[in-house]
C-alpha cells in the first residue's frame, strides 16, 4: 500500500498564511469556548489550517499517488485537500489567489454569501485567473458555520482543487463541543477527468460494473416467476433503461479519499474519555454521494449547509456533493470508532477512525446492499405501470394524472411569448411552440411571465396563483415545457414524489432492515426563525432533465448553451420547485442567495446552499432575492454541470 | 477540431451577448410590485446590498470540451478458410449534429470480397434515434466501382437492440435496403453474449457482386467477448451467411456455397 506523496516542502512558506497560523499545521485543532489547541491527528500528512484574515493561496501541481501509479494533482498550497482556512464571523477576508498553472483558473467559495464579483465563477463573476495571474478576493463574513472551496473552471475540482471552510460564530456557538474535526470527502481518479467525461459520452454506462446481466435474470425468475419478472423489466425495457443507473462515475476508477487519504490510508482522529466531538462532514467530491454512519455512535446533527439546526439525533446520513453536515459525537473512553461512508451506489467508500488511542482500530463494516431503481423513482407514483418510452409516457400523462399534457396546455405557452430584444432565432429551438392554437391559449388564460414583464424569458414555468404558503411547499401542477420533448430528455415524471419524507434510494428500508435512524429533509428545522416570513409572491417550476443514453443534462431539456438568464427582481421573494425527471440524484446548488428548504415549517425553514433532489421527485424551497448580479445555478455532480446549469441574474 | 471548438465558442459568445441585451432590456423594463397583499412583511431585504458585481465577464462558464469522437471497430476478425472482416463505424461531433463514417469489409481466400465505405451526416432526432443522410462507395473487385446516396435511421430500440437501417439509392436507380441489428446480453459484467444480423434487400440483380433483387442476403453471428476493459475485449464466435434466389444462383456460377458457417476469432474496441 502506498501513501498519497504530498509535497509539501517545495512550497515556499510564504504561500502559508501571514500571520498567527503559520505553524498550526494540523486538522485537529479543537475549537469551542475554552478548548485546548493540541495536535490530535495521527497521520504525518495531515491537512493544514491556516488562519486570520489575510491568506496567500496558490493553486498549482502537485505529485500525488494514490494507487500506486505517479499522477499529478491541482491544489491549493500543495495539499490535498487544500488547506483548512478557519475565519471568524464579522471580519473581512482577504485572498490573494495565485495561479501557477498553464490553464485559466478560480476559486469559488461555496456557501459564502458574498458579492458576485468576490463569488468566483469564471464567465459570470469575474473573468477567471489567468495563467500566472493572480486575484483578490475581499468580502465581510456575515454567517458561522461549515463550508468549502472548490475551483470553478475546466474539471480541476476533479483533479484536487478544494478545502474546507470553517467560520467561527462571532457570538458564542451555540453547539457544545471539546473537539473539532473537518472530515472531507471527495473522489479520486487516476483517469483525467477530460477522458472520464469522453468516456461518459462515449457510453453512458462506461462506469457501471454493476449492470444486470443474465444471472440477475435468472435469480429474478426463480423468486418471482416468469411472468412477474417480464412485467417487471417490460418497463425498463421498452424504455431503455437500467434500474442499476445509480451513478455515472464509480469506485470502478474512483478512489475515495477522507481527508485527502485512502481507506487502506487510513485517516485517525484522537479523542479523549468524556469528550463531545465536533465531526464536520463536507462532502467535496465532483460525482460522489455517500452514505455517512459510525457503526456504534449515535450522530447528533447540529447543522447543515453551515447552518445551525435544531439537533436530530440519527445513526445515518446522506451527504450529497457540496452539502456538509455538522455532527456531535460522544464516544465511549475506551472504543475505537470507524467513519464509514459508502457510495450511493456500494461501488466503494472512504474510510477513518475516530479513536481514543493511536493503537486502536475498529472494524471496518461490509458495504450494505446496492440499491435498485423502482417505478416511484421514475415519478410514476405508485398506480403507475410502466408502458413507457418516451413517447408512449405522453400518452400515459393525460391518460393517467391531471397533469401533463393538459396543463401543457395550460401553463406552458407563456414561455414562449417573445420578450423584447430577445432574438427571434432564440426560438427556433423551442420546437413544441408551434401549437399556435396551444400557445394563443395560454397566453390568454395566464398573465405573462408572473406578472412582471422584463422578468420573465424563457426561463421555466412561473406560477403566481394558488401558491403553497411559505415553508409547506408547492401546490402547482407539474408541467412539462416543449423544450422537455426533445432528443436530450429521455424521460418526464408524471406524478413526481415527495423529495422530503424520503431518506433516499438505498437508505428507505434502513430503519427496518438494521434499525438505523437515517435522516431525512424533513427532520431538518432551522435552530432560528425564518428571517424573510414573506409569502412567496411567484413560484418558477424548474425541470432536471437529461439523456443517459447520450450522456446530456440540462434543465427544461435545455442546455446550458442555449438557455436564458432567470431573471429575479432585487428583494422579491420566490419560491423554486424542482421536479427531477431524470433517475439520478441531483445535488443542486445556487450561488449567491440561500436555498430555504420547505420542511413544513413555516417559522424555521432550514438554509441550504445545496439540496439533493431524489429521483422522479420534487422539491421546494423559497429564495429571497437580495443580492444583486450573475449568479451561477447549476447541479454540483461535475460531469453534469455544463449542460444542468443556468445563471440567475438578480436585477 | 481546433477549428471547430473555437467556432462553438464563437457562437456560445454570441448566444451570451444577446442574453445580456435581454438581460439589459429587463433592467430597464422590469419594475414592479412584489409580495402579495396582506402578507406579514417583518423581514426587509438590505436597502444597499452587494452592488458590486462584475460587468459581463467573458463568455465561457466552464472550458468543456464541446465535441467529441468516438472510433469502433465492433469486428475486426478471422474467420475459417482463410477469410477475415472489418466492421466498424466513428463519429465526430457535438450532441445532436455528428458526422459519421461507417465501414465494412470482407475477405475471403487472400481476397477483398466486398469493401465499403459510407459518409453520413447524423443528426439526434429523438431521444434514442440519428437520422443520418449521406454516401456509400463500394469498391468492388472488377472494376466497376459503385456509388449510392443513404437515408439511415440508427438508434437503440425498445428491448436495447441497436438497430441501423439504411436506404440506399444508386447511381443507374439501383436501389438497396439493409437492415442490421445487434443485441448485449450480459453473462456477467465482463462475459458479454452478442447476436446480431444484418439483412440486404436490393431493388435489381447484380452479377459482381452477387447480389440479387428482392431478400439477397442474410448475415447472423452470435460473439462471445471478454472485456478486459470497456475498450478492449476479444472474442470468439460463429459467423452464418446466406444467400437468397438470384444472388444465390449468382454464388453457385461462381462455385461458391450460397450459404455457409464459419468459426471466428476477433477483437471489438473502440476509443
Ligand atoms: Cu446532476
Amino acid at each position: 500500500m502506498k501513501r498519497p506523496n504530498l509535497c509539501h516542502q517545495n512550497i515556499s512558506r510564504r504561500t502559508f498564511v501571514t500571520g498567527a497560523a503559520a505553524g498550526a499545521a494540523l486538522a485537529g485543532i479543537s475549537g469551542g469556548a475554552g478548548a485546548r489547541e493540541r495536535q490530535s491527528v495521527l497521520n504525518g500528512e495531515a491537512v493544514h489550517t491556516l488562519r486570520g484574515n489575510r491568506f496567500d493561496l496558490n493553486i498549482g501541481y502537485t505529485p500525488v499517488n494514490f494507487t500506486g501509479r505517479d499522477r499529478t494533482a491541482v491544489t491549493v498550497n500543495g495539499g490535498l485537500p487544500g488547506p483548512i482556512l478557519r475565519w471568524k464571523e464579522g471580519e473581512t477576508v482577504t485572498l490573494n489567489v495565485a495561479n501557477h498553472l498553464a490553464h485559466d483558473s478560480s476559486i469559488h467559495w461555496h456557501g459564502i454569501i458574498l458579492p458576485s464579483d468576490m463569488d468566483g465563477v469564471p464567465g459570470l463573476s469575474f473573468a477567471g485567473i489567468q495563467p500566472g495571474g493572480s486575484y483578490r478576493y475581499q468580502f465581510e463574513l456575515n454567517q458561522s458555520g461549515t463550508y468549502w472551496y472548490h475551483s470553478h473552471s475546466d474539471f480541476q475540482e476533479q483533479q484536487g482543487l478544494y478545502g474546507a471552510i470553517v467560520i467561527d460564530p462571532a457570538e458564542p456557538d451555540p453547539v457544545a463541543y471539546d473537539r473539532d474535526y473537518v472530515v472531507l470527502l471527495s473522489d479520486w481518479s487516476d483517469e483525467s477527468p477530460h477522458d472520464i467525461y469522453a468516456n461518459l459520452k462515449a457510453e453512458g454506462h462506461f462506469y457501471n460494473r454493476r449492470r444486470r446481466t443474465a444471472g440477475d435474470l435468472w435469480d429474478e425468475i426463480r423468486a418471482k416467476g416468469v411472468a412477474q419478472t417480464w412485467r417487471d423489466r417490460k418497463m425498463w425495457n421498452e424504455m431503455r433503461m437500467s434500474d442499476r443507473d445509480i451513478s455515472d462515475v464509480t469506485g470502478y476508477t474512483y478512489t475515495f479519499l477522507m481527508n485527502g487519504q485512502t481507506p487502506d490510508a487510513n485517516w485517525t482522529a484522537l479523542f479523549q474519555r468524556g469528550e463531545k466531538v465536533r465531526l464536520r462532514f463536507i462532502n467535496a467530491s465532483a460525482m460522489s454521494i455517500f452514505d455517512l454512519r459510525i457503526p456504534g455512535l449515535k450522530m447528533t446533527v447540529v447543522a447543515s449547509d453551515g447552518q445551525n439546526i435544531e439537533p436530530v439525533s440519527v445513526d445515518e446520513f446522506r451527504i450529497g456533493v457540496a452539502e456538509t453536515y455538522d455532527v456531535i459525537v460522544e464516544p465511549d473512553g475506551d472504543s475505537a470508532y470507524t467513519l464509514f461512508a459508502q457510495t450511493i451506489d456500494r461501488s466503494g467508500f472512504a474510510r477513518g477512525t475516530l479513536t481514543p488511542d493511536p493503537a486502536l482500530q475498529a472494524a471496518v463494516p461490509a458495504m450494505d446492499y446496492a440499491p435498485v431503481l423502482t417505478h416511484r423513482d421514475m415519478g410514476m407514483g405508485h398506480g403507475a405501470h410502466g408502458d413507457g418510452g418516451s413517447h408512449k409516457m405522453d400518452g400515459m400523462d393525460s391518460a393517467g394524472s391531471t397533469d401533463g399534457r393538459k396543463d401543457h396546455s395550460r401553463h406552458a405557452g407563456h414561455n414562449m411569448e417573445p420578450m423584447g430584444g430577445m432574438d427571434e432565432t432564440d426560438h427556433s429551438q423551442h420546437s413544441g411552440m408551434t401549437d399556435s392554437a396551444l400557445h394563443n391559449r395560454a397566453s390568454e388564460q395566464y398573465s405573462l411571465h408572473g406578472g412582471r414583464p422584463g422578468l420573465g424569458g424563457m426561463q421555466g414555468v412561473w406560477f403566481t396563483d394558488a401558491l403553497g404558503r411559505a415553508g409547506h411547499g408547492s401546490n402547482s401542477s407539474i408541467v412539462h415545457l416543449p423544450s422537455e420533448f426533445g432528443y436530450g430528455v429521455d424521460m418526464r415524471s408524471s406524478m413526481p414524489g415527495d423529495g422530503l419524507h424520503d431518506p433516499g434510494i438505498g437508505l428507505r428500508d434502513h430503519a427496518n432492515r438494521y434499525g438505523r435512524r437515517v435522516l431525512t429533509y424533513a427532520d431538518i428545522r432551522n435552530l432560528t426563525p425564518t428571517r424573510d416570513q414573506r409569502e412567496p409572491s411567484r413560484e418558477l417550476q424548474l425541470h432536471l432533465t437529461g439523456n443517459m443514453e447520450r450522456y446530456m443534462w440540462s434543465m427544461d431539456g435545455i442546455k446550458f448553451d442555449d438557455a436564458q438568464p432567470l431573471m429575479l427582481k432585487f428583494g422579491e421573494r420566490i419560491r423554486i420547485t424542482l421536479v427531477n425527471d431524470t433517475m439520478m440524484t441531483h445535488p443542486i446548488h445556487l450561488h449567491g442567495m440561500w436555498s430555504e428548504l420547505e420542511t413544513g415549517d413555516g417559522d424555521f425553514i432550514p438554509r441550504k446552499h445545496t439540496v439533493i433532489v431524489q429521483p422522479g421527485s420534487k422539491i421546494s424551497y423559497l429564495v429571497t432575492a437580495d443580492a444583486y448580479g450573475r449568479w451561477a445555478y447549476h447541479c454540483h455532480l461535475l460531469y453534469h454541470m455544463p449542460g444542468m446549469f443556468r445563471e440567475v441574474r438578480v436585477v | 477540431m481546433k477549428a471547430l471548438i473555437h467556432w462553438q465558442m464563437v457562437l456560445l459568445g454570441t448566444a451570451l451577448q444577446a442574453q445580456a441585451a435581454v438581460a439589459q432590456q429587463a433592467t430597464v423594463s422590469g419594475h414592479h410590485h412584489h409580495g402579495q397583499a396582506g402578507t406579514a412583511a417583518t423581514y426587509a431585504p438590505p436597502a444597499s446590498p452587494n452592488l458590486r458585481h462584475a460587468a459581463d465577464a467573458p463568455d465561457h462558464v466552464m472550458d468543456h470540451q464541446v465535441l467529441f469522437s468516438k472510433v469502433t471497430i465492433d469486428q475486426l476478425e478471422r474467420r475459417q478458410h482463410n477469410s477475415g472482416a472489418l466492421e466498424g463505424s466513428a463519429w465526430f461531433g457535438g450532441d445532436r449534429d455528428r458526422v459519421w463514417l461507417k465501414t465494412e469489409v470482407e475477405q475471403e481466400e487472400g481476397e477483398t470480397e466486398k469493401a465499403e465505405l459510407q459518409a453520413l451526416y447524423s443528426r439526434a432526432i429523438s431521444p434514442y434515434w440519428n437520422l443520418q443522410a449521406g454516401v456509400r462507395h463500394d469498391f468492388e473487385r472488377e472494376s466497376d466501382s459503385r456509388n449510392w446516396g443513404i437515408i439511415a435511421l440508427n438508434g437503440l430500440a425498445p428491448y436495447f437492440f441497436e438497430v441501423d437501417s439504411s436506404l440506399f439509392v444508386g447511381e443507374n436507380g439501383d436501389s438497396a435496403l439493409r437492415v442490421e441489428a445487434e443485441y448485449e446480453l450480459l453473462l456477467t459484467q465482463r462475459w458479454i453474449l452478442t447476436p446480431e444480423m444484418e439483412v440486404n434487400f436490393y431493388g435489381q440483380n447484380h452479377r459482381n457482386s452477387t447480389t440479387g433483387s428482392g431478400l439477397s442476403d442474410l448475415e447472423a453471428g452470435l460473439r462471445l467477448r471478454y472485456e478486459f476493459t470497456p475498450k478492449f475485449a476479444p472474442y470468439l464466435g460463429v459467423h452464418y451467411e446466406k444467400k437468397f434466389g438470384n444472388a444465390a444462383d449468382f454464388a453457385r456460377e461462381e462455385g461458391d456455397s450460397p450459404s455457409e458457417t464459419t468459426w471466428v476469432i476477433g477483437l471489438r474496441t473502440w476509443f
